[in-house]
């Protein structure tokens, strides 16, 4: 069933925004309403075209008037923050998270209407730790060892959205788990902590990282939202490569902390506003995580067209780093090496 | 994907530097060049080495390398881990290989072993008895407690030379893919045993890798190490400590802790691994892995299997430390 009127919920953010962007152009749909406490940055609002902006507050009941009075059938919540790239206020995330989730989800249940809810959640509903299995399954259970945080959040909106689902069977619910986004535009922890010219890490620790590249998530984003693709979806490109590895690929110079003095260290960059790091996104670069993508593949129908590495690359070479030794002079000593050899 | 991408083994090998193949009297004995049009500098040990090496550091300096899932990092495990861990194979182990034709030439198995020597330096060995004596040179991915990935650099090292969390989705994930997968089902209780108990078998955790096997149809190929015992006689417990340290034992050596850091040096035993026939898991009742007794008997069967054969080994072997000149 194609949407005819959607609502995309923090259209002020990166993939809220441009997937009302995308949504706008597609001439199936009939109307696209964005809504946000804040308006999106000009050049968005340019490209979201006829997209109209609605400036509301979830948390406020007034979202269940714009559903029911909009007819909107399609509801697309974006808003969702796993991690904030700079620092925020954290009980104010908190709330626009969970109760903001809890207001639209009661709002979407009163409006008979509504026959889709696309839900942008988080891989870091699995957290990530050492007793943790390497590589995790839609089916795995999201039994949180690291109670706190945004994965915490996560973990409790996925469990409204389960509850909503319960309620109103003829709603098809798609929950989408993506992994960390990487890309030349997009402003997230990871692309703030790649781009700082000395990465702090944790000594003796190289976290597995999984990325989507933001075009991708976008993509996927709009194919749940145009197809009828109910249930959850793990998110990611193929592929892993390490904090190392990526620092490397960056040109970036790790300095490495013991792991009891991280939590200084974390404050040091939060304080000069520069990397919010939470307790939960330290234990990500600890440990790491990936996910298994097969459902995605098979029964959403989508491959990433990025893997993680080559996403990673095109951020690198989207953002112009580079790198502190050149990998082109060592091949060149190399094949120096070999010749002399070969001569003798 | 990347586990694929981390199989092709043939690539690998003929990034390997000659030299190892090709000893200086080999040169001796065959003085006319195979390939008269390639001037027989060309296989010129040093300068290949040298390239190699070179090679190596761009491709770690620039990232350029492929880490699977599991974070297993082969270009690392074969330059660097798998030689140095070689070094302590051959010289001081002196370690003997039997079996090795029970190890499947592609394809999953499930490599069950028995665990011991205070310090998991058996695991290793075996990954490279494997390596080096398979005909495709496998790597063995271990499984190995948690606690090994919760320390640092320990735990970064054991992802890189892809060892992963020993826990069913793990196991089934690596065997579906066609791994070499090895287990110590002992686990704690079998490394930290008592010297006065060696050689023998402690139980066999809860035969979640029987179901593993069973729910891949990966065979089981048992596997007995001696020698491993001997490595750091584990006199008594500190238990204080070992709580006080989050540590499942502290061991007291004859050197350890007497003589400190150098107490921490292995005693060169003398070992043997030897692999045994495999147990078919194939052919079985379907959902055979629901089945408690049927994977408690598999189980046993494993168990006695392994003991059976460390005590033909240790009937076999004399003295636990003979000297390379008096064995054989």
């Amino acid at each position: 069933m194609t949407p005819s009127v959607v609502l995309v919920t923090g259209v002020g953010g990166y993939l809220g925004g441009n997937l009302a962007a995308r949504l706008a152009r597609d001439p199936n749909v009939e109307r696209v309403l964005g809504v946000d406490t804040a308006p999106p940055p000009k050049d968005l609002l340019r490209r979201m075209g006829r997209a109209e902006f609605v400036r509301a507050d979830i948390r406020n009941p007034l979202i269940a008037k714009v559903i029911s009075s909009a007819k909107v059938d399609t509801v697309v919540h974006a808003s969702t923050t796993a991690h904030p790239a700079g620092p925020a206020r954290r009980t104010l995330l908190k709330e626009m998270n969970v109760i903001g989730t809890m207001q639209l989800l009661a709002a979407c249940q009163r409006s008979p209407q509504v026959r889709k809810l696309v839900v942008k959640s988080t891989a870091a509903v699995y957290g990530s730790s050492a007793r943790a299995p390497a590589v995790f399954t839609e089916d795995g259970d999201l039994r949180q060892e690291n109670g706190h945080g945004y994965a915490r959040d996560a973990v409790e909106i996925e469990g409204y959205v389960r509850g909503f689902a319960r309620r109103r069977p003829d709603v098809t619910v798609s929950t989408l788990r993506l992994t960390n986004l990487i890309g030349p535009h997009v402003d997230t922890v990871l692309t703030r902590y790649f781009a700082l010219p000395a990465a702090p890490t944790v000594l003796g620790y190289d976290a597995r990282i999984q990325l989507l590249h933001s075009e991708d998530a976008l993509a996927i984003m709009e194919r749940a939202t145009v197809e009828d693709l109910p249930g959850v979806f793990n998110a990611g490109g193929d592929g892993v490569i390490t904090v190392s590895q990526a620092l490397r690929r960056a040109g970036r110079l790790p300095v490495p902390f013991p792991k009891m003095a991280i939590p200084a260290a974390a404050g040091l960059f939060r304080g000069a506003r520069l990397v919010d790091f939470s307790p939960d996104q330290m234990r990500f670069l600890n440990y790491g995580r990936v996910v298994d993508t097969t459902r995605l593949k098979t029964s959403f129908g989508f491959t990433p067209r990025w893997t993680t590495r080559s996403a990673f690359d095109d951020y690198v070479a989207g953002r112009g780093l580079r790198p502190v030794v050149d990998g082109a002079w060592l091949a060149g000593v190399e094949r120096r090496v070999l010749d002399s050899g070969a001569r003798g | 994907m990347a586990m694929q991408e981390a199989q092709v083994i043939p690539l690998r090998a003929a990034r390997r530097p000659i030299p190892a193949q090709v000893r200086p009297d080999e040169h001796i004995a065959e003085p006319t060049p195979l390939r008269p049009d390639v001037p027989p500098s060309q296989v010129d040990g040093l300068s290949q080495r040298l390239a190699g090496a070179v090679g190596f550091l761009r491709r770690r300096i620039a990232g350029d390398y492929t880490v699977d899932e599991f974070g297993f990092d082969q270009d690392l495990t074969d330059a660097v881990l798998y030689p140095a861990l070689r070094l302590m194979y051959e010289r001081w182990f002196r370690v003997e290989v039997s079996g090795v034709e029970h190890l499947p030439a592609d394809g999953a198995a499930l490599v069950v072993s028995n665990h011991s020597g205070t310090v998991p330096i058996d695991a290793l060995m075996t990954a490279i008895a494997v390596h080096d004596n398979h005909p495709t040179q496998r790597h063995l991915r271990m499984l190995g407690a948690d606690l090994v990935f919760q320390l640092p650099l320990i735990g970064e090292l054991a992802r890189k030379s892809g060892q992963t969390l020993a826990c069913n989705p793990d196991a089934e994930r690596l065997l579906s893919s066609g791994e070499l997968v090895g287990v110590w089902p002992e686990g704690f209780k079998g490394i930290g045993k008592p010297f006065r108990d060696r050689y023998k078998l402690q139980r066999f955790g809860r035969g979640g890798f029987v179901s593993a096997a069973l729910r891949t149809g990966a065979p089981i190929v048992p596997c007995s190490v001696v020698g491993a015992e001997e490595i750091y006689p584990k006199l008594a417990d500190l238990k204080p400590l070992a709580r006080l340290l989050g540590l499942p034992y502290f061991p007291v050596t004859p050197l350890f802790p007497l003589l400190g850091p150098l107490g921490a040096i292995p005693l060169p035993s003398k070992w043997h691994i030897e692999f045994g026939e495999p147990i078919s898991t194939e052919g079985l009742a379907p959902l055979a892995e629901e089945d408690p007794m049927l994977v408690f008997n598999l189980t046993d069967q494993v168990r006695e299997n392994i003991q059976q054969s460390l005590y033909r080994l240790l009937a076999k072997r004399g003295s636990s430390f003979r000297l390379p000149g008096i064995s054989q």
